[in-house]
């Protein structure tokens, strides 16, 4: 009694083209540094990391419905872990990052059962105190410089690899790599009956409860796995500027305002809205930053015009006209041709 | 036969208003009931107690038999129990495939080629198909109302709660919808349905509650209920000595 007139596909045209661009742009993108100078290299791993901050943020804020302005405290976090990992346990650099993500994601879960009681504006400004909390705590801490901070020892940045430029393409690759592993786990969860679940929550809490879905297992579960994610890209960021002080580390501007601006501009609840929104917060960076504070005051206004010409953001406007994905996460339902067989 | 579900003196109020006093009331396997009352009679209050959308202040639920009174709204919908809201609530940025999807895999457990099939096949019977690439909130009223049974459907239940799926729809949009319960009536599901388009309601319905200020007024037979001065003073609003 099945239907066998229909069949369902997830792919389209649009996203095997992303796809075959994807894939040469990645492979142009890791030879950058034969071909790229090093400031370009230097901006274009801020990139990275900045893509890979907003893809987490709009995960948790875009489909779970967890609006948090208070991720810096993970940003923050990761990088005095990383610190302290490699500081006093005399951890390697590279090992240090994967447990700062793995340190970010438990001191997650008490946070999230305490600001979980929280709903909407009240959640947000749950979030921003415990980022404050957390400044201020690690601003206690004389070993690592309270509130004038610290630098990385020499000898641990030389352990990276010997050569600045080596070090520098090192740094490069893991902010590469960062932004693909993000992008592609967002992705493959995305995918996964988890994250049809996950999407039905960013449409409709009440109905998603009852179609068996646990809202609150799955809201956690991002919630662990962002802060996780977010405190490794800390490290990551971190382990690039060398120096860490309270101030820098918990800025709620450069983690969590910049990275906000980054996905309302690109579309939020869109995979594909963080990937534009970086592209336009830097090239109005790159090309306001002289400008000094004027600066500021245009991205306020570009976001206040997309808001209002296009609150779902750059990507959600030609979605609506156009219909294009770049990954494929939509079903597809197609009559079948008929065969005579 | 044992009932799948026994409501047994549940409560609820918030703050004074007191919205079910002391409900009991049972749905034998395979039976059809309908529910009928004025506007905040606490009908969709109950569909809410049921479904684990509200906690009550006191009082059991038992489904099949085991007490469910403290389950959350999704595991008392994977165990069986879907409903379609009054107003329909789809899921907008999604297609109307995707919607049942989520049914069929988060509700009924299914995955992958047979989520798939049996999401289409659901489609087809509620008259989807067609749409299924179309947005969900994109739909007109009937065809939210379809969606709303669609994802109910998907959800492979036991017992389905329908809350004023009929209200608003055209005489012949009607007779299909009502055909379509019918036909889900038919296959087993036991059914507790809301209306206020009586007619509708007596088409289906094994047996008839009438429910006023959270308490039952009346129960039984759908003609002799229909009849009952209870329900033409209370339900109506027609004074009977006048």
């Amino acid at each position: 009694m099945s239907v066998q007139t229909h069949s369902v596909s997830r792919g389209s045209q649009s996203a095997k083209v992303a796809a075959f661009l994807g894939v040469i742009v990645l492979i142009v993108l890791i030879a950058a540094p034969w071909w790229a100078g090093r400031a370009d290299m230097r901006l274009m791993g801020e990139m990275f990391l900045y893509l890979s901050l907003a893809c987490l943020w709009n995960l948790m804020a875009g489909y779970a419905g967890l609006v948090s302005v208070g991720q810096q405290a993970y940003v923050g976090f990761g990088g005095y872990m990383l610190f302290a990992l490699t500081m006093f346990a005399g951890l390697p650099p590279l090992v240090a990052i994967v447990g700062a993500g793995v340190l970010g994601a438990l001191i997650s879960i008490p946070v999230a059962a305490l600001i979980f009681r929280l709903r909407g504006a009240y959640f947000a400004i749950g979030t921003w105190v415990m980022a404050e909390v957390f400044r201020l705590s690690f601003a206690q801490v004389s070993s690592l410089g309270g509130g004038s901070g610290s630098s990385l020892p020499v000898g641990i940045v030389r352990s990276l690899a010997g050569s600045r430029s080596a070090r520098e393409s090192l740094a490069y690759w893991m902010a590469l790599g960062a932004a693909v592993v993000v992008i592609a786990a967002v992705y493959l969860f995305l995918r996964s009956r988890r994250g049809l679940a996950l999407t039905a929550i960013r449409d409709n809490e009440l109905a998603a409860a009852s179609l068996g879905i646990d809202v609150w297992r799955i809201k956690f579960v991002v919630y662990v796995v962002t802060g996780g994610l977010t405190a490794m890209l800390g490290a990551l960021i971190f382990l690039q500027k060398l120096r860490i002080s309270p101030d820098a580390a918990f800025s709620v501007n450069d983690w969590t305002a910049f990275v906000i601006f980054i996905v309302v501009i690109g579309g939020i609840g869109t995979l594909e809205g963080p990937i534009i929104g970086t592209l336009v917060f830097f090239a109005l960076r790159e090309t306001l930053a002289d400008l000094g504070t004027i600066y500021l005051i245009v991205l306020g206004f570009v976001a206040i015009v997309v808001m209002l010409k296009a609150p779902r953001g750059v990507w959600g406007f030609v979605r609506e006209r156009y219909d294009i994905q770049l990954f494929p996460l939509a079903y597809h339902v197609q009559k079948k041709p008929k065969t005579d067989k | 036969m044992p009932p799948i579900l026994e409501l047994d003196g549940l409560k609820k109020s918030f703050g004074a208003i007191v919205v079910a006093d002391d409900l009991s009331f049972h749905l034998g396997e395979g039976e059809a009931l309908g529910i009928i009352g004025p506007n905040g009679a606490g009908k969709t209050t109950t569909f809410n107690l049921i479904t684990g959308a509200l906690g009550p202040n006191a009082g059991k639920i038992r489904f099949q038999g085991s007490d469910i009174t403290s389950h959350s709204a999704a595991l008392r919908s994977r165990s069986g129990i879907a409903r379609s809201f009054q107003v329909p609530q789809p899921f907008s940025g999604m297609t109307v495939f995707e919607n049942a999807m989520v049914a069929a895999t988060q509700a009924a457990g299914l995955s992958g080629h047979k989520a798939e099939q049996f999401a289409l096949d659901i489609l087809d019977k509620t008259e989807l198909l067609s749409k299924a690439n179309q947005t969900a909130g994109s739909l007109t009223l009937l065809d939210r109302k379809r969606l709303e049974l669609s994802r109910a459907l998907c959800t492979k239940p036991k017992l389905l709660l329908l809350d004023e799926i009929a209200g608003g729809l055209t005489e012949s949009e009607c007779t299909a919808l009502v055909d379509t319960i019918k036909d889900v009536h038919a296959s087993g599901v036991s059914i507790i349905w809301i209306e206020h388009v009586v007619h509708a309601l007596l088409a289906v319905v094994d047996r008839l509650m009438v429910i006023d200020f959270g308490r039952k007024i009346a129960e039984g037979d759908p003609s002799t209920i229909m009849k009952s001065p209870e329900v033409e003073e209370i339900y109506l609003g027609i004074a009977v000595d006048a």
